[in-house]
């Protein structure tokens, strides 16, 4: 089987390229990437005005699945991966049971394999039953499969374990998702502590509860000289602490969401639950921080932090809704609109926070359009504009308040492993 | 004219609709000692109550206004109720809103509910408290009292003592006052009030001589114990002696301040008991008012929803 895409935009962080360039598959590798490629193929792909890009990858998806079937499954996740251009995604441990153990991975590496819609990568629990006491089997999920460990949905609040966690892990290469967040600080909280939440009679939550983690974690990974990672960074103190950091030469890397660059606090109008996350929609200068924290290298990931819910767990009182928003269909659009269109990344850096450096953090081959890699490749039209529509997402769940708005960037393929699950727009795997 | 469906805050009230209340209120104060004046205003129309939180003065004035004005009325005894079972609250107002029912009268210890409950139901849904956000209803006859005693807002200072953080008397009052030409203070301790209150138009502050001075209405809150963590101040007798009002500090408003309270009052703690029952206290008459109001709320939508 022979796949040849013709005269796209190449852009290849990895490989320190971005030129129009045709790109030959054959089978499920990348066979030849050159000017002018003159090859029967069984199938072209006419890319010109299209970004060819190595597939993206994210860091941070809920897949609900084993135990929260009713909000998303390993399949019905990977489908709305692949709709949102991703072929590989890594997906957090806070299932039931916790994916804290070899037998749950195989679990969910089978699961996977049978949607065999995207690659679909598990990340293990810190420690057992994620309840922060004693570690998890790392070794043997290292074994099994696990690319990396995380605590996701809270901090492991023990600072002696979390240290372990990370001298043991650095053993295994795996690299530490960090949720920073201390409860005592968030307390009762619902939204970001401010002008708005005061105005809304909501419980704030102060930009602390996040900072002091994140300081926390940074001397650890000092003091143990191991990489950490941290997830959907939401403060500008954040950011200047891990500014800091680097500064000092701590191996420290970050990611954010593409709603805590797109909105803010002040967007929290009617109690609408579909704008509850953790952490919460920060204010406008915090936000602007993160912008800027993308555009300058601080922060070097976009994850989308993909968490289904059920219409009932959304549609409620506030306080009683559970975090978080769905992300894989709009992390691209939105990623274009924001920062692209708004002059903070060009598209080769667009490409490096989607596909290139996440790929770099999980030490994995992937993330590069190098010949004799996988074929794992997105095309997207930068150009096509159109309106967010709920009902056309393929999500199990519907929990965004992305809903209505206009966007630039559409998918138009998605290829993992040489094979299509996204052709022209439309899932051809189900 | 009064529009909506609903009456869920004074945030989204305009000043227009706030004293169209207050004037529809002075007329029904006639009706509460007369039963001759009370009528079919309201032609039968079903009001439910549905409280999620206990309540002496607001449940029963509201089951009180609803009947002086012909209404049915009808208490969800909440703790008996489905809701026990772990229905949920838009499950269960579904299930109230099919039963024929014109008003739903909620009060909810969280914040944003009786919105909720609003954008479900087809029935109006008056807030009477909802978490930490507004208990309109309150601020109303409390802005009525004043109303009837000082004639006006303009240029009026008030300030309101105390648990401010968890009072969403303060912030409906906050809202409604400001409104209206009023000056609003908040004060308490430094751990119950936050700067960012500042954002509704009011002065905050911890001193509270500073906060009393020249006031024309002083307004106490309830200290809400059950709602507090992490200890906000080290225990009740440190807290009456540095935000206790007694006579001494009263002495720093202006000589006919209006004192009020919404209730219910721990004595001793917000205020000592010579002011709760002196000269300048109002308290009692807040109550009496607070059945005018709700009547004149009920008449108002009634009829700005003849269709419902």
């Amino acid at each position: 089987m022979k796949l040849l895409i013709k005269g796209g935009r190449v852009i290849d962080p990895a490989n320190n390229r971005d030129e129009i360039l045709d790109i030959l598959v054959v089978d499920d590798k990348i066979s030849k990437v050159d000017k002018s490629i003159d090859e029967e193929a069984d199938k072209v792909i006419n890319a010109q005005g299209k970004w060819v890009m190595p597939g993206l990858i994210d860091l941070h998806v809920h897949f609900r699945e084993p135990g929260f079937e009713r909000k998303e499954t390993i399949r019905t996740g990977s489908r709305a991966a692949a709709m949102g251009g991703f072929t590989t995604v890594c997906c957090m441990p806070n299932t039931e049971p916790v994916c804290d153990n070899d037998i749950v991975v195989e679990f969910i590496k089978l699961k996977a394999e049978r949607a065999g819609i995207v690659n679909v990568l598990p990340i293990g629990s810190i420690s057992k039953g994620m309840k922060g006491e004693e570690l998890s089997d790392i070794g043997r999920m290292s074994k099994a499969g696990i690319c990396a460990l995380s605590e996701d949905g809270k901090s492991v609040l023990n600072a002696g374990l979390m240290k372990n966690a990370m001298r043991y892990a650095s053993m295994f290469k795996l690299p530490i998702l960090d949720h920073c967040e201390d409860p005592s600080l968030t307390g009762k909280g619902q939204m970001n502590a401010g002008e708005r939440a005061a105005f809304m009679g909501l419980a704030g939550i102060s930009n602390d509860s996040e900072e002091v983690i994140v300081a926390r974690d940074m001397i650890l990974a000092q003091s143990t000289n191991t990489p950490i990672h941290l997830c959907h960074i939401s403060t500008a103190g954040s950011v200047t602490l891990i500014r800091q950091a680097k500064e000092r030469g701590v191996k420290v890397t970050a990611e954010a969401t593409p709603h805590h660059f797109t909105l803010c606090d002040e967007d929290i109008t009617d109690y609408d639950a579909n704008y509850k996350m953790a952490p919460p929609l920060r204010s406008k200068s915090d936000r602007e921080a993160i912008r800027q924290a993308l555009s300058d290298g601080t922060i070097e990931v976009i994850s989308t932090d993909h968490a289904p819910h059920h219409t009932d767990e959304k549609n409620c009182e506030f306080q009683l809704a559970l975090n978080g928003i769905i992300g894989l269909e709009t992390s691209f659009p939105l990623a274009n609109t924001v920062l692209v269109e708004g002059g903070y990344l060009t598209p080769y850096q667009l490409v490096e926070k989607m596909s290139a450096n996440p790929a770099k953090i999980l030490g994995i081959n992937k993330g590069n359009l190098s010949e004799g890699s996988v074929a794992d490749i997105t095309i997207a039209d930068p150009n096509a504009e159109y309106v967010i529509d709920v009902e056309d997402m393929v999500s199990k769940a519907k929990n965004t308040p992305f809903g209505g708005m206009h966007v630039k960037g559409k998918i138009l393929y998605t290829i993992v492993g040489g094979e299509m699950s996204v052709e022209d727009g439309k899932l051809m795997k189900r | 004219m009064f529009k909506g469906k609903d009456l869920l805050g004074l945030r989204d009230l305009s000043k227009d609709s706030i004293m169209e209340i207050l004037d529809e209120a002075r007329s029904m104060k006639k009706r509460i000692d007369n039963p001759a004046l009370r009528d079919h205003t309201l032609n039968k129309s079903s009001i439910v109550t549905l409280f999620y939180e206990n309540s002496t003065r607001t449940k029963t004035s509201f089951c009180l206004a609803g009947a002086y004005l012909g209404g049915i009325v009808q208490d969800l005894g909440v703790s008996t109720s489905s809701v026990s079972k772990g229905e949920s609250l838009i499950d269960t107002g579904l299930n109230i809103d099919k039963m024929g029912v014109k008003f739903m009268i909620i009060r909810h210890q969280m914040t944003g509910a009786a919105a909720v409950l609003a954008r479900n139901v087809r029935a109006c849904v008056i807030n009477a408290g909802d978490g930490t956000n507004e208990h309109p209803t309150q601020a109303l006859l409390d802005m009525y009292t004043i109303y009837d005693y000082l004639g006006g807002f303009e240029g009026l200072k008030v300030v309101i003592l105390g648990d401010i953080s968890h009072s969403r008397v303060a912030r409906s009052n906050a809202f409604g006052l400001i409104k209206l030409g009023a000056r609003v203070t908040l004060a308490g301790p430094s751990t119950l009030i936050s700067g960012s209150m500042r954002a509704l138009g009011v002065e905050v502050t911890s001193d509270i001589k500073g906060a009393i001075a020249d006031a024309d209405v002083v307004m106490g809150l309830r200290v809400q114990f059950e709602r507090q963590k992490n200890m906000p101040f080290p225990n009740t007798r440190e807290y009456s002696t540095l935000y206790g009002i007694n006579s001494d500090l009263l002495r720093y408003a202006k000589p006919d301040a209006l004192v009020m309270h919404p209730g219910p009052v721990n004595r001793g703690v917000e205020f000592t008991s010579n002011v709760i029952d002196g000269k300048n206290s109002v308290i009692n008459i807040q109550v009496k008012n607070g059945v005018a109001v709700r009547m004149a709320i009920l008449k108002l939508l009634y009829e700005a929803n003849p269709d419902l």
